[in-house]
């Protein structure tokens, strides 16, 4: 805002934010039109997977119909575009997590194949037998068994931090297994299981006091807030760009330029290189040092457009709307007999996470897909979560930026419905 | 889509009321059973008279499909030898997997989980019990996994 506007709007009330429409929000994502079993499609997965909207598929066809061709290698015109896309896309995702420089962001196949490589190219070359990584009781599977490859691989210890009955991580009891050994520290930064938002500001300065690099698996942070890696000070952040509106099979891993410097490839081929002879080949640069072979060139480009669509309503707007659709929904299933919320932390992301007495995770999840509802039910890939709980696994509500108050009410009815059936 | 052709009142019923439920102490045989994808887990333990199961339990926990599947089987397979077992598990099987299958007299209660091919994610929820029956009659005393 210029300061001659902001003069203007303070002598005069200033006008009340343009309420969020989220039918217009609706008319931009076409799956939304779709019917499942006869009914209207509900759609409560978005922690599993999100939508995307026309801009991004629009984005997809013109890259495919328009500038396809191998990147980094022709000098022809389309090789060409296509790597402007490419490049450009990864100068988008800088920009939308503010990294330092696009060197800093590395494609991948998703979060899961980030967090790999962190393990495999950092831990492999700077862990040692008795060396420690720190994680969460909150992980993802694909925030654990890298490290428990890794473990096989070095003799290195994983150490894991307890969470309390709301599943809130315990900062004392995490900051107490900090020690000599600690090497890494991994930990997510909201908890996919259960919306739970974890406290990775203080995880990261206590960790950064005593000169720990720090991984954030930031792929339920992303969708639902803004991410600053900078600010936060994160030396590792991963994500992935189906959680957030883009296209499956991409994701990103930002790395702090030091740190990536220092770090081997982890998967040799083409691109990855400057030269190569059967006695020496010399590697590639970054970004591309950690990317091997032809890229996912279209994922890149769908989930820039994704990026500029969430721009477009502004991400703090989206965050509003799904935290009112939180509220309203935890209130609602709190109504509803014999219903448990698993993570009741005051701080969680559009993540609603629950049991019903008598009912089976899988039965609500069949019940409610009749009724077009489509939830998701079972451990989420967080084993460890389900057993702290001692409950084999949780039906799980997530709501993105399209869902709708009607939608959050239309849960809650069905889940009256599978009480009446199992009562 | 009719839900009250999966969640049958028989198998409501033998959700809310499994029969034969529990452990059987020194049994001749047993094995565990689980099912990954949503966390079923199922004990099965048998007292064996030679070729037959004089006595079964069944223990654990699962969903409607899983749980009702199981007591209907304890009760199906007691008194049964492994020939008669076999012929159950075949025809079940058929009725689980077979949009064609008619259920036969022999099948009796079982009868009731012919809702359950409408619904291929919940197979492996109706089948769990039968695998591990097979595993328990096989003396191999580990896990199975429908996964």
């Amino acid at each position: 805002m210029s300061s001659v506007a902001g003069s203007a709007a303070s002598a005069q009330p200033m006008p009340a934010p343009a309420p969020y429409q989220v039918e217009r929000v609706r008319a931009d994502f076409p799956i939304l039109k779709r019917r499942v079993h006869g009914r209207p499609l509900v759609y409560l997965d978005n922690a599993a997977s999100t939508q995307r909207p026309r801009a991004v598929l629009d984005a997809i066809e013109h890259y495919e119909t328009q500038m396809h061709a191998n990147v980094h290698r022709g000098v022809h015109a389309l090789s060409q575009e296509a790597t402007a896309a490419y490049e450009g896309a990864r100068e988008r995702i800088r920009r939308f997590i503010n990294a330092r420089a696009s060197r800093e962001i590395i494609f991948t196949r998703g979060a899961t194949e980030s967090i790999n490589l962190v393990a495999q190219s950092w831990g492999r070359s700077n862990l040692k037998a008795g060396d420690e990584v720190l994680i969460t009781t909150l992980e993802h599977h694909a925030n654990i068994v890298p490290w428990q490859m890794l473990r096989e691989q070095t003799g290195c210890v994983l150490k894991v931090a307890p969470i309390d009955q709301r599943g809130v991580l315990l900062l004392d009891r995490f900051a107490a297994l900090i020690g000599p050994r600690t090497r890494l520290i991994a930990a997510a930064h909201v908890s996919n299981a259960l919306g739970v938002v974890l406290p990775v500001v203080e995880i990261i300065s206590l960790a950064h006091a005593r000169g720990i690099p720090v991984l954030v698996d930031g792929a339920q942070a992303v969708p639902h807030m803004a991410v600053d890696v900078r600010a936060l000070g994160a030396d590792f952040y991963a994500f992935s760009s189906h959680k957030i509106y883009g296209p499956t099979g991409l994701g990103v891993l930002y790395g702090r330029e030091e740190l990536l410097t220092g770090m081997p490839p982890w998967q040799g081929g083409g691109d990855m290189i400057l030269s190569v002879s059967f006695d020496r080949t010399t590697y590639n640069e970054l970004p591309w040092k950690f990317e091997a072979g032809t890229p996912h060139t279209s994922g890149a480009v769908g989930l820039a457009a994704a990026l500029d669509y969430i721009e477009q309503l502004g991400i703090e707007n989206i965050a509003a709307h799904e935290q009112r659709l939180l509220e309203l929904a935890t209130a609602a299933l709190n109504e509803v007999p014999g219903v448990r919320i698993i993570g009741t932390a005051p701080d969680k992301a559009a993540v609603i996470s629950f049991t019903m007495e008598g009912a089976h995770p899988h039965d609500i999840g069949t019940i409610l897909d009749a009724q077009g509802i489509a939830i998701r039910t079972g451990h989420h890939c967080a084993m460890p979560v389900m057993e702290f709980f001692d409950i084999p696994a949780t039906a799980r509500a997530s709501f993105a930026c399209y869902n709708t108050e009607a939608e959050v009410r239309a849960l809650a009815d069905a889940l009256l419905d599978v009480r009446g059936m199992f009562s | 889509m009719d839900l009250k052709d999966l969640y049958r009142d028989v198998i409501l019923d033998h959700n809310k009321r499994p029969r034969n439920f529990g452990q059987l102490e020194h049994p001749d045989a047993f094995a565990n059973g689980n099912n990954p994808l949503c966390g079923d887990r199922l004990l099965v333990t048998l007292r064996m008279s030679g070729d037959r199961i004089e006595d079964i339990r069944i223990e654990g926990k699962g969903c409607a499909i899983s749980t009702a599947s199981a007591s209907l089987m304890s009760e199906a397979v007691k008194g049964k030898d492994r020939a008669a077992i076999r012929r159950l598990f075949d025809q079940v099987h058929d009725l689980l997997t077979r949009q064609d299958a008619t259920p036969s007299a022999e099948l009796g209660k079982l009868a009731a989980l012919g809702g359950v091919r409408d619904y291929p994610a919940r197979v492996k929820c109706a089948s769990l019990c039968w695998h591990t029956l097979n595993a328990a009659l096989a003396h191999e005393a580990a896990a199975v996994s429908t996964e």
